[in-house]
């Protein structure tokens, strides 16, 4: 908002003092201003939302959408089942976030440390990052999916949920570890002399100092990631693991109605509008800290 | 006998030579000041003591133990050596008192509550008691100074090395935190200290050096580098800080 004159609270104000009469007038011409704004966003708002809605209610083929997508009464008939595959989403995720955490912190650890002795690992684990990254998740789940079983390995699993899970872990893995490398690497290097100077080992001042400054730096894009995983779990539907996108699969092909993507759809954005909305709010206020820290 | 001899060190960033060919020697239970325009290798020098910057040549002894020795055991010379920074430094993202007994019990191995007793006794003794559960954030810069030096003497250093600690506070609160640098060389505590701070420095020092590019140009006691400087350097740095109201 480019608003010139900051938000206040004129009730809180009057306790203190009688306004002047020209606080008093500017007072009024602040609201005439914000009503007038109000009106503009209002009207802008109906008139752009409706001219949305009519192109498409009024477009040729808008009667057979309606049907074939909007078919509520489908909707609710596959509604348990759909809701039963978003469960093996929610599962999974939960499931993949824990190992991801565990695997993508080695792997920054690993590239962030100096020492002698883990210098192949160093090197090993950037190639991982550089290699996952690099790789789009659908065809590492179906590298995985179907190469791992034709190994034939005795004790291995055959299980396309452990496997798709397996992928997921591996591939967001290389995302969440540069994240957390880049939080690592921003922690101010008199962090780390004060408490080396301290006598701390450099394990020791990763640990206390600079870790816990650095994950909580990077929360807000950590669950930024949290969200993107948990639509990918969809992904995993490909090996025939019936997620919540295969249900949607399984009940549209019967009918050849395609109400129940969009109940999927939904289904998906109950979970994930709360969750960006959670994810933003915690941004605005790191950020809001990280200002205050910079005025201090 | 000397807490600290360094012996001809130099130090050098790229081509620029920071500290040249420079020797200092700080007998126990004594404080040796620091002055010289910025850039003139004070904090460089102070570094290169704690070990935080590595040296090109000559050596440095602690205790009369070589610690220039590049097998040393770093993390053990410096839990002998405390440093306070200009920046203050502290760990945003714990209380005061968590700040102070980090190294004591990670580093010392000293039992969290005889930690915590000693740390208490020390913020008590300079008047942060009440500030104990606060986060750094919420502290004035000089309370935030003031924590910092309690963390660095919370180990009981031989050697305390200060780098400009006030130079970025208010004037109003550079006292306070200076009696306590006051409090800590009346009890005998060994220091080096750089500062811009001339008054201060007449009150502390038992010897000034002034440094120039690297080289100390001109040492003595207080009485005779700040009051009567002979080198003609010294003269014309201390009339720039009397221009600029500093002294």
């Amino acid at each position: 908002m480019n608003n010139a004159s900051p938000t206040r609270d004129d009730s809180g104000r009057a306790s203190l003092w009688t306004p002047s009469p020209r606080e008093v007038q500017r007072q009024v011409a602040r609201k005439a201003i914000n009503r007038k704004k109000i009106l503009i966003a209002t009207t802008s708002s109906v008139l752009v939302l409706g001219a949305l809605a009519s192109l498409i209610v009024t477009s040729p083929g808008w009667q057979v959408v309606k049907e074939t997508f909007f078919d509520w009464s489908y909707g609710s008939e596959v509604l348990g089942a759909i809701s039963k595959g978003l469960v093996v989403n929610v599962r999974l995720t939960i499931i993949a976030s824990i190992l991801i955490g565990i695997f993508a912190m080695t792997l920054a650890l690993l590239r962030t440390s100096r020492s002698a002795a883990l210098t192949p690992f160093r090197f090993l684990a950037t190639a991982y990052v550089d290699i996952f990254r690099g790789i789009p998740l659908l065809l590492v789940i179906l590298l995985i999916g179907f190469g791992v079983p034709a190994l034939r390995i005795d004790g291995l699993t055959n299980s396309v949920l452990i496997l798709g899970t397996a992928a997921v872990v591996l591939t967001y893995s290389a995302y969440v570890a540069e994240v957390l490398r880049s939080g690592i690497l921003s922690i101010h290097p008199s962090q780390r002399a004060a408490a080396r100077s301290l006598g701390l080992t450099s394990s020791q001042t990763m640990r206390h100092v600079v870790l816990p400054q650095a994950v909580k730096r990077v929360v807000p894009p950590l669950l930024n990631d949290l969200v993107a995983l948990l639509k990918d779990t969809g992904l995993v539907s490909i090996l025939g693991v019936t997620d919540a996108v295969r249900a949607a699969q399984i009940a549209s092909s019967r009918t050849f109605n395609y109400t129940p993507y969009v109940i999927a759809a939904i289904l998906f954005l109950l979970i994930t509008i709360p969750l960006t909305r959670y994810t933003d709010r915690v941004l605005a206020k790191s950020i809001k800290r990280q200002n205050a820290q910079g005025s201090a | 006998m000397n807490v600290l001899e360094v012996k001809n060190l130099r130090k050098c960033f790229d081509e620029h030579l920071v500290l040249d060919d420079l020797s200092l020697t700080v007998p126990d239970h004594t404080a040796t000041v620091l002055i010289g325009a910025s850039g003139s290798g004070k904090s460089t020098l102070l570094r290169c003591v704690n070990l935080l910057d590595s040296i090109d040549d000559g050596s440095i002894f602690l205790d009369g133990r070589e610690i220039s020795d590049p097998g040393i055991d770093v993390d053990e010379v410096r839990r002998s050596l405390g440093m306070v920074f200009q920046s203050f430094n502290l760990f945003p993202h714990m209380s005061v008192l968590d700040n102070i007994t980090l190294a004591p019990i990670r580093v010392h191995k000293i039992a969290k509550t005889q930690a915590r007793d000693e740390a208490m006794t020390l913020l008590r003794r300079f008047d942060l008691a009440d500030k104990a559960d606060q986060f750094p954030d919420r502290l004035s810069g000089g309370q935030q100074q003031r924590v910092a030096i309690i963390r660095s003497i919370a180990v009981k250093p031989r050697l305390l090395l200060l780098d400009e600690i006030t130079s970025s506070l208010d004037p109003v609160l550079v006292n306070e935190v200076l009696s306590i640098v006051r409090d800590l060389k009346t009890e005998g505590m060994a220091m080096v200290l750089a500062t811009h701070e001339m008054g201060f420095a007449t009150q502390v020092a038992d010897e000034v050096c002034f440094l120039k590019n690297g080289k100390i140009i001109e040492r003595g006691p207080a009485s005779q580098v700040i009051s009567a400087p002979q080198h003609v350097d010294t003269q014309d740095f201390l009339q720039r800080v009397h221009e600029a109201g500093r002294l």
